[in-house]
């Protein structure tokens, strides 16, 4: 399921709100998702955590507006503190419910426990959709730190994330 | 006999842009040959040129994953609702 098309929506022009050197669109996620989050990942321990984000998606394009309104604390079907997969029947019910609100699957959250909140080889490797947020929250330290990314043929490109009420 | 396929936004480029198409047969197998007959460049994208379903595909047929119910051979009816969704994994 690699590849994408020549000339397929993925880019888009940089939005002036977005500093140098990251890319587009800016992940902007409410207080009580975020929390939805990091809680998530430390009840994974002492393996990786995984969950998906719900959005929408800009206007005729296949890129999300950066908005996130839902998140999905999903199990990690590999039970380790070194690799995750999104359960398969997770993955089907969060769909289900996105769709039920006329939400789009637009991401994904999962804990690196030891290392730093960056993609890993094997999560740029195994990152299937250009358009979507891959987002990590490091637990190594004692604070979490949570850093969300877009990885598109191999290149991750940073995106800012806001926390909003 | 139409059963409505959803795709991931990853190909949703190789059916002019759209979430959802229709699409004709009696198992998964044959709605996806059938895509890819109108699609071609969904070739290779869904299916292995050994024939069997991609391991970076998850497909759904309504809420079963087609890995327990008979992979490519699953059967569908009308009113079913098929779903593709990239594997989301990784380290």
């Amino acid at each position: 399921m690699a590849g994408h098309p020549a000339g397929a929506p993925g880019g888009g022009d940089l939005s002036p709100t977005v500093p140098d050197g990251f890319a587009e669109p800016t992940l902007r996620l409410p207080r009580p998702e975020y929390l939805r989050i990091v809680g998530h990942c430390y009840d994974g321990l002492p393996d990786e955590a995984c969950g998906l984000l719900a959005g929408r998606l800009r206007p005729g394009s296949l890129v999300p507006d950066g908005r996130i309104d839902v998140v999905y604390p999903t199990a990690n079907a590999d039970a380790s503190a070194r690799t995750y997969s999104v359960d398969s029947r997770d993955l089907i019910r969060s769909l289900r419910a996105a769709e039920s609100r006329g939400l789009e699957l637009v991401g994904v959250f999962h804990s690196h426990t030891h290392t730093e909140a960056w993609p890993s080889p094997t999560d740029v490797r195994q990152a299937m959709e250009p358009g979507w947020f891959y987002v990590i929250v490091s637990l190594k330290d004692g604070d979490p730190v949570l850093r969300s990314f877009r990885i598109t043929d191999g290149n991750i490109r940073e995106t800012p994330v806001v926390l909003e009420s | 006999m139409p059963v409505e396929v959803r795709l991931p936004t990853i190909l949703r480029p190789h059916v002019g842009g759209v979430a959802t198409i229709t699409a004709e047969g009696k198992t998964v197998g044959e709605l996806f040959d059938g895509l890819v007959a109108r699609y071609p460049s969904l070739k290779g994208q869904l299916v292995t040129e050994t024939g069997d379903l991609h391991k970076f595909v998850n497909v759904y047929r309504n809420d079963d994953d087609i890995r327990y119910t008979g992979r490519l051979d699953t059967p569908v009816a009308e009113n079913d609702v098929v779903s593709i969704i990239p594997a989301v994994a990784g380290g």
